[in-house]
């Protein structure tokens, strides 16, 4: 079983209502579905993605992110999820706002942007740092609002939003005890259940 | 010849023949109206099951019928659908066995304003009741019992025929597996039936309708029902879709004012509306119409579409295409927004395409794409 896949299914109530932002080809939610036996929907928007989604049984919606959730009622599922997609958004503050709006909870994942490979890209190479986990170059990525945890959980305590659980891991999503001690300098990925305050 | 190469191909069901059942007992119709008999004309594509699970329903649009598939003998013209069933087509005539009526109020052998009211001896002509989607639907379920098909895999229809398809998800939670609806909306809006209403004024304007009475007189309302047509088809199509096809490409005659002009657009126009009119039936043509009108969804439960589909147990898939504007994808998240606040399992997809509303006919890679693996998915639950 996908490392990733078992830590966000961790953070989800068995039978809950589940809303994948970015679903991919359902993966999660084809999981979740299977071990958690919730009822949930993934929002995507590439025509492959969402064929791998009907071909493995998982409700798929086609609509961007970016034109916004207005159409899902409040308070609709319990959990709003958003994998690795964050930082690819055009408002992230508002997304998050929304997925709140919209579930009783939710969980985000995304890289940080303050892992010690990047800090050292940018301090000693005056370059946008390029890794393993954001191999994309400054001009064509897709990850158009990196933060760091730090920054993340700014935000959240700036707008009165409550971390209820975090889980920072390395490449391969397993946790040392040196990321447990500076997660914001040695984490790549960190897992948030958040709700509202 | 290509009507040869067409039904002789692989991918096609070849000849067809339709075929007919009656009901001797009387049906109430929605309207308060009594048809103290009923028959359908359909036909069917493949073989049923022996579990009889593999049935699938296809649902025509207002100007449709029971040939959705394979050739007429002495018909050069496929069926209506021929681009999506077929053998190893997205409606895959090797896995599912395929039903396609004609509804009734039709004017294409179903119980119509065509047929003879046995009460007066005549054709029914415009007092024909007044029938509904809901009506059709049981219709549709009364021949399944004939073919014994207690549950179908899948009811699929475009436009009108969608409508069906979601109906049948609410009134037979049951008997439906898959409810496939495409370009479809969950009531017609204002404009809809304001298109729907000049029709039926081009036809019931015409001096040769004679107030739905001019069967026995020998006439045929065709100016009525051409420009009927002719205002349908329009809308039917997308205004960048018509430039494309047809821009201002002149037909015959000069720019110059010389002597009468005729743009290609308007000679296409003029054909199918001729076409139509031959063809089609205008009582047929202003009952169905109101059929589109008095549709809602949300029937017996007001204003809420969520509470209407709460019963439903099939699972759905909704298509639209971009730049269809009479059943705009905005309709359509209308049906899946409610789905899914109703906790029902839904594929929807908002289709790239420049052919209007038509496009639900047509053979779209993209469209078709998505549909065949929805139906790979309904054939997984046959075992």
């Amino acid at each position: 079983m996908r490392r990733d896949l078992q830590i966000i299914s961790d953070l989800i109530a068995p039978g809950s209502r589940v809303l994948d932002l970015g679903c991919g080809s359902g993966t999660l939610l084809a999981h979740l579905q299977e071990h958690k036996s919730v009822n949930g929907y993934g929002l995507e928007i590439d025509r492959d993605h969402m064929l791998e989604c009907v071909s493995k049984g998982v409700n798929v919606v086609e609509q961007d992110l970016d034109d916004g959730l207005s159409n899902f009622t409040d308070e609709s599922f319990d959990f709003v999820v958003m994998t690795e997609t964050l930082q690819a958004v055009k408002r992230p503050d508002r997304v998050i706002g929304e997925m709140l709006r919209i579930g009783r909870e939710a969980v985000v994942t995304f890289p940080n942007f303050g892992h010690l490979g990047c800090r050292i890209q940018l301090a000693f190479r005056g370059r946008m740092p390029v890794t393993g986990h954001l191999p994309n170059q400054w001009y064509d990525t897709p990850n158009i609002h990196m933060c760091t945890f730090r920054d993340f959980e700014q935000f959240c305590r700036a707008n009165e939003i409550a971390i209820h659980e975090r889980f920072v891991v390395d490449n391969e999503y397993g946790n040392t005890w040196l990321i447990n001690r500076l997660p914001n300098l040695f984490g790549i990925t960190a897992f948030y259940r958040i709700g509202k305050l | 010849m290509p009507s040869q190469a067409g039904q002789n191909s692989e991918d096609s069901v070849g000849l067809v023949r339709p075929r007919s059942a009656e009901w001797n007992q009387p049906i109430n119709l929605k309207c308060g109206v009594t048809l103290p008999a009923y028959e359908l004309v359909y036909e069917t594509y493949g073989e049923l099951n022996a579990k009889r699970s593999n049935g699938v329903l296809i649902c025509h649009a207002l100007s449709g019928n029971h040939h959705a598939a394979g050739y007429h003998a002495g018909e050069t013209r496929p069926g209506w659908w021929e681009t999506a069933i077929g053998p190893g087509k997205t409606v895959d005539t090797e896995r599912f066995f395929v039903v396609s009526p004609n509804n009734i109020g039709g004017c294409h052998g179903s119980t119509g304003p065509n047929s003879i009211d046995p009460a007066t001896g005549k054709p029914w002509g415009e007092r024909f009741p007044q029938v509904t989607v809901e009506d059709w639907v049981r219709c549709q379920a009364a021949l399944a019992d004939r073919l014994g098909i207690d549950r179908w895999a899948a009811v699929i229809g475009g436009s009108l025929g969608g409508m069906q398809a979601l109906q049948w998800a609410i009134e037979y939670p049951d008997r439906i597996a898959h409810a496939i609806a495409i370009a479809c909306a969950p009531w017609l809006s204002a404009q809809n039936i304001a298109f729907n209403e000049i029709a039926r004024h081009a036809i019931r304007s015409d001096p040769d309708f004679l107030d739905g009475s001019f069967l026995e007189a020998g006439k045929v309302p065709e100016r009525g029902l051409m420009l009927a047509r002719m205002l349908g088809h329009v809308t039917y199509l997308s205004g960048f879709g018509l430039g494309e096809k047809f821009g201002r490409d002149v037909r015959s005659g000069d720019m110059q004012g010389a002597g009468p002009i005729e743009f290609e657009v308007e000679s296409y126009l003029r054909y199918q509306g001729k076409n139509f009119a031959g063809r089609f039936d205008a009582n047929t043509y202003i009952n169905i119409t109101r059929v589109l009108d008095l549709f809602d969804l949300r029937g017996r439960h007001g204003s809420d579409l969520v509470r209407a589909f709460q019963d439903a147990t099939c699972h759905f898939l909704i298509l639209s295409f971009t730049s269809d504007w009479r059943f705009s994808p905005e309709r359509s998240k209308e049906i899946v927004n409610a789905l899914v606040a109703a906790r029902k399992g839904v594929v929807s997809a908002v289709l790239e395409t420049q052919h209007g509303h038509d496009a639900f006919l047509l053979s779209d890679h993209e469209y078709h794409r998505l549909f065949r693996t929805y139906m790979d998915r309904v054939a997984l639950g046959l075992e």
